[in-house]
């Protein structure tokens, strides 16, 4: 669900993270209208604004674990976690993670990825936020959701900044909530 | 310059025991990511929100006040340090990144391996010609990607004030790679 029907209709925090994001025409290739989060990070209260609003929904929901997806899933993940006490858990693409891991693979346009977890880092029962920077066709969500559970995790919620036109009106996830800010901007007199 | 050595007795305040803690925290993975590397693991920090956040309140704490715009970090795990502490200190965060992951328009910095060569990149525009800007990684090692980050902060006319670290590896005397760029680092591992 987006923010804006959950409680932050009318935030003007939200109009200032959306107008933050610039989008970047035809990357990776043709056609594709990149979201790109660079320039948020860029903007010192967007950034915080976008934390700030993470975390005032996450504070009180005793979430021990907030697991981040490889790499922007990084950069908005952990600043989550020290706020309100929790742990970070970064989920990674192969052979990145030096420990014993449990993997999931994925299906892609093309072929197929895989997400890694440390063994041990989530205990079985622990109520966990995956965050990533932005939900598309929810592959990569979805197998950060299958990674969790089978380690007895629960996952209480998908949170994103933005999420693409094929998730609106989705509010789950593999039966999982999902929680994102705002939509995918798009450019004026686009080409 | 390393946390202990800089310390004089009034800045002593606690900060011992909270490096002592951190560094309890990082797992040392053996043979990883091949024969004879000892893998500094800074996941296990990260499981640890006491820890985790001494982390970088301590570099926040060195930062904070001292008009330091950027915070430009490392892919991958720069990027789990660098914001937190760019927030903390009011300063835009800039990922520097593996080739062809930023979408607009980049310079790029070559830097040498053990075997081979690689790449770092940054957004052109994203840092302004005369801004003062910290450089953050995991870790320092050789000191090459690091070089590679100040080369392109520095490209692009800003000051690189700093490079901090996690961790160093004294052995593999990174920090002489850093153009005399003052290296700030919370814990040694030999």
């Amino acid at each position: 669900m987006f923010a804006a029907e959950n409680g932050l209709k009318g935030d003007p925090r939200l109009q200032a993270i959306s107008d933050a994001i610039r989008v970047v025409p035809h990357f990776p290739k043709q056609g594709i209208m990149f979201q790109d989060i660079t320039t948020l990070l860029l903007d010192h209260k967007a950034f915080k604004h976008t934390i700030d609003i993470f975390v005032d929904r996450y504070r009180d929901m005793d979430i021990s674990v907030i697991a981040g997806v490889e790499a922007r899933g990084f950069m908005f993940g952990p600043s989550i976690a020290l706020a309100i006490g929790a742990k970070f858990v970064p989920l990674r693409k192969p052979k990145k993670l030096p420990g014993e891991v449990i993997s999931e693979a994925y299906e892609l346009e093309y072929g197929t990825d895989c997400l890694e977890m440390h063994v041990g880092a989530v205990p079985p029962g622990e109520r966990v936020i995956v965050i990533d920077d932005l939900v598309a066709t929810g592959g990569t969500l979805s197998a950060a959701i299958r990674l969790l559970e089978r380690v007895g995790a629960q996952v209480v919620e998908c949170a994103c900044v933005i999420g693409l036109p094929e998730v609106k009106g989705q509010r789950r996830l593999n039966g999982k909530p999902l929680y994102i800010l705002v939509e995918p901007r798009e450019i004026d007199g686009c080409c | 310059m390393l946390v202990r050595e800089q310390l004089t007795m009034s800045d002593y305040r606690d900060k011992d025991p909270l490096i002592h803690g951190i560094q309890s925290k990082i797992r040392v993975v053996p043979n990883f990511p091949k024969p004879g590397i000892m893998f500094q693991d800074i996941t296990t920090l990260l499981l640890d929100p006491k820890a985790f956040k001494d982390t970088i309140d301590l570099f926040v704490e060195r930062y904070k006040g001292k008009n330091i715009s950027v915070v430009a970090g490392i892919e991958a795990r720069g990027f789990i340090f660098g914001p937190p502490i760019a927030l903390e200190i009011g300063a835009k965060f800039v990922p520097l990144r593996k080739p062809k992951k930023l979408p607009g328009k980049v310079i790029s910095e070559e830097y040498v391996l053990e075997y081979g060569k690689d790449c770092l990149e940054m957004h052109v525009g994203a840092v302004e010609p005369g801004e003062r800007a910290l450089v953050v990684d995991d870790l320092i090692a050789t000191g090459g990607t690091l070089c590679a980050a100040m080369q392109l902060l520095e490209r692009v006319g800003a000051e690189v004030v700093e490079c901090a670290c996690v961790i160093e590896l004294p052995d593999l005397k990174g920090r002489e790679r850093l153009n005399g760029k003052p290296l700030y680092v919370l814990v040694e591992s030999h």
